[in-house]
């Protein structure tokens, strides 16, 4: 009963005093952001199976990857200037450009797949597919794929 | 102090936007190319090839479509033309039967399948394009009983068919092509409607993808065998060889049993078959493939060689081999036949006539009309009218000439798109229009009159 009214006081006291308090410790696109990252590595993984075996299947598997992770990018974009503007965020600059730049290869790759037949992946879109994961996984230094950081200056 | 952060976090960001903007800007200029060239290069029978291109952004371009009004197509001195009927529901082949009556065969093709995210686009380009017209499924009969030019009779001949194309009538038997099957009904003479159950004779290669679901008919002149043009299912096998099983063929089916046999194959999309009176040779107009140029790959006009292969997907005109096909086959490439005669690139060949007629000038005698039905993914637009080849001992002898123009206006506005071709018991010719819904007539203008005297 005491636990409860003191998690009651203490959640008051934050949605009360500062409701902004909680925008700036989670970001909106944070939860976003794997989406692409998750997309673009399988579509690596399913290029790599249409190389071997000239499978169809696997090339859609990947135009389709390619264009849902440029969906959700889109999205983690719209997410991320919602934080800056109203989150207390700055760009995390390394980062950000890193998963732009990847992003925008993307961009070119799921044309490059949309062509019909073989040179749809090879060699131009498997190529962009495994650039795009490399420059993903270089940019990963932290643990977490925010694009964001707490501005300086910003209030506990 | 905020109002300043505020200012240089928009200004980041305002800089973000704007090499994101050149990016995808720059990303569209890749995508753009150069004009196709002088369409005139590629025809005849050894066209210009130019190298391979590849896209990131295939060029379309497409006419908007524009009701014919008081229009009419342009025919030159000495012809004349005239809506035949309108009102059709994408009309897209034709025939005549003995006594003259014409039969339109509307239809506009199954539903195409979503495979990738480009197939949605394609499907809006298409409905700009005023090709998403509903599937009627049906032939019209249309008679003209006293011979003016003007039908006086029009019923439904045959209702409920399943994307028909192709109709060949051997002795009381009428055959019609739908897309997945040959269907033969009972036909006596003068019948102006066919109630009576068809009988199917084969199954034809159809859903569920039947990218190209035109199938196109003809019976041999001893009435024995009838020729099926099935075209391939996809542009270039990009939907698997599994898919292309018979296809991009054309078949020769046993018109007693529905055996049938591949007659010639590597054909992409052959229609118009044909049997040239003079050599007895079966005739194909063919639609080649896209993506690769504004200028490749030519759609051609070519006898077609009993076993012969003729490229599609592993060559184009002879061996020149489609980097987009993998695994390879050299050792069909190796025997791949160059066509007899380039119409040149992207012009859509759907309709095809041999002129056996006497009624148009002497000029068109044993050549051939050929109904372009455009472009859509070539600057400037290619086709979009009936050209004429001049045929000298049963083979091309010359330049195609344009006959039927006027679809296009100057702006590029398409009243109309013409598909299949006839010639009608009187020797006139026939061509549907898919876009303008109509069937005109083209005919040997009347000897011009004296010119009055001035008043």
């Amino acid at each position: 009963m005491n636990q409860i009214a003191a998690a009651e006081a203490s959640f008051r006291q934050v949605t009360g005093a500062r409701p902004i308090a909680l925008a700036r410790t989670r970001t909106i696109h944070q939860m976003l952001v794997p989406f692409p990252v998750a997309y673009f590595a399988a579509a690596l993984v399913t290029d790599l199976a249409y190389w071997r075996t000239d499978e169809v299947m696997w090339e859609r598997f990947s135009v389709w990857l390619i264009a849902g992770g440029l969906v959700m990018a889109a999205l983690v974009a719209l997410a991320a200037i919602i934080d800056l503007t109203f989150g207390r965020q700055r760009p995390a600059w390394i980062r950000a450009v890193g998963y732009l730049v990847a992003v925008l290869i993307s961009l070119v790759n799921v044309l490059v797949h949309s062509r019909d037949g073989y040179t749809a992946v090879v060699p131009t879109g498997l190529t962009l597919s495994a650039v795009v994961v490399a420059i993903l996984l270089l940019v990963a230094t932290s643990a977490t794929w925010t694009l964001t950081s707490r501005r300086r200056g910003a209030r506990k | 102090m905020n109002r300043n952060r505020l200012f240089t976090r928009d200004a980041k960001l305002s800089r973000i936007a704007a090499a994101f903007a050149l990016t995808v800007s720059a990303l569209a200029l890749a995508g753009c190319d150069n004009n196709g060239g002088d369409p005139r290069k590629q025809i005849g029978a050894n066209p210009v090839l130019p190298a391979v291109q590849q896209y990131l952004i295939p060029p379309i371009r497409i006419a908007r479509p524009l009701p014919w009004g008081n229009d009419t197509p342009k025919v030159p001195q000495g012809l004349q033309v005239h809506a035949l009927a309108t009102g059709f529901q994408h009309p897209r082949s034709l025939y005549v039967l003995p006594n003259g009556d014409v039969l339109v065969v509307e239809s506009n093709g199954p539903k195409a399948p979503v495979f990738r995210p480009k197939d949605i686009i394609t499907g809006w380009v298409q409905w700009f394009a005023g090709a998403k017209a509903k599937d009627a499924n049906r032939i019209t009969l249309l008679r003209d009983t006293n011979g003016d030019g003007i039908p006086d009779t029009r019923t439904v001949f045959l209702d409920h068919l399943n994307s028909p194309f192709g109709v060949a009538l051997v002795g009381h038997s009428l055959y019609v092509a739908d897309t997945d099957a040959i269907i033969r009904y009972p036909y006596e003479d003068g019948e102006t409607s066919i109630t009576a159950p068809g009988v199917k004779l084969t199954d034809l290669p159809g859903g569920p993808i039947d990218h190209h679901w035109t199938k196109s008919l003809v019976a041999s002149p001893d009435g024995t065998k009838l020729y099926v043009g099935v075209g391939s299912n996809s542009n270039i096998a990009e939907n698997g060889m599994e898919a292309e099983r018979e296809r991009a063929a054309i078949w020769e089916v046993d018109i007693k049993t529905g055996a049938h046999r591949i007659y010639a194959s590597g054909t992409r999309n052959p229609t118009g078959l044909q049997f040239e009176p003079e050599t007895g040779k079966l005739w194909a107009i063919a639609n080649e493939r896209d993506e690769i140029g504004p200028d490749l790959v030519p759609d051609y006009l070519t006898s077609v060689q009993d076993g012969g292969f003729y490229g599609w997907p592993y060559s184009y005109y002879g061996k020149h081999l489609d980097p987009r096909v993998q695994p390879q086959r050299p050792d069909l490439v190796a025997k791949a036949i160059v066509p007899d005669y380039s119409l040149s690139s992207h012009v859509a060949p759907l309709g095809f006539a041999i002129y056996t007629g006497t009624s148009l000038p002497a000029n068109y005698r044993g050549g051939a009309f050929v109904g372009e039905h455009g472009s859509w993914d070539r600057t400037p637009l290619n086709g979009y009218k009936v050209v004429f080849v001049p045929f000298t001992n049963g083979k091309p002898s010359g330049i195609a000439q344009d006959v039927v123009t006027g679809f296009l206006d100057g702006n590029n506005r398409t009243h109309g798109r013409p598909v299949g071709l006839a010639v009608d018991r009187s020797g006139a010719l026939l061509i549907a229009d898919d876009v303008g819904n109509t069937v005109w007539r083209v005919s040997s203008a009347p000897a011009a009159s004296e010119p009055k005297p001035a008043s």
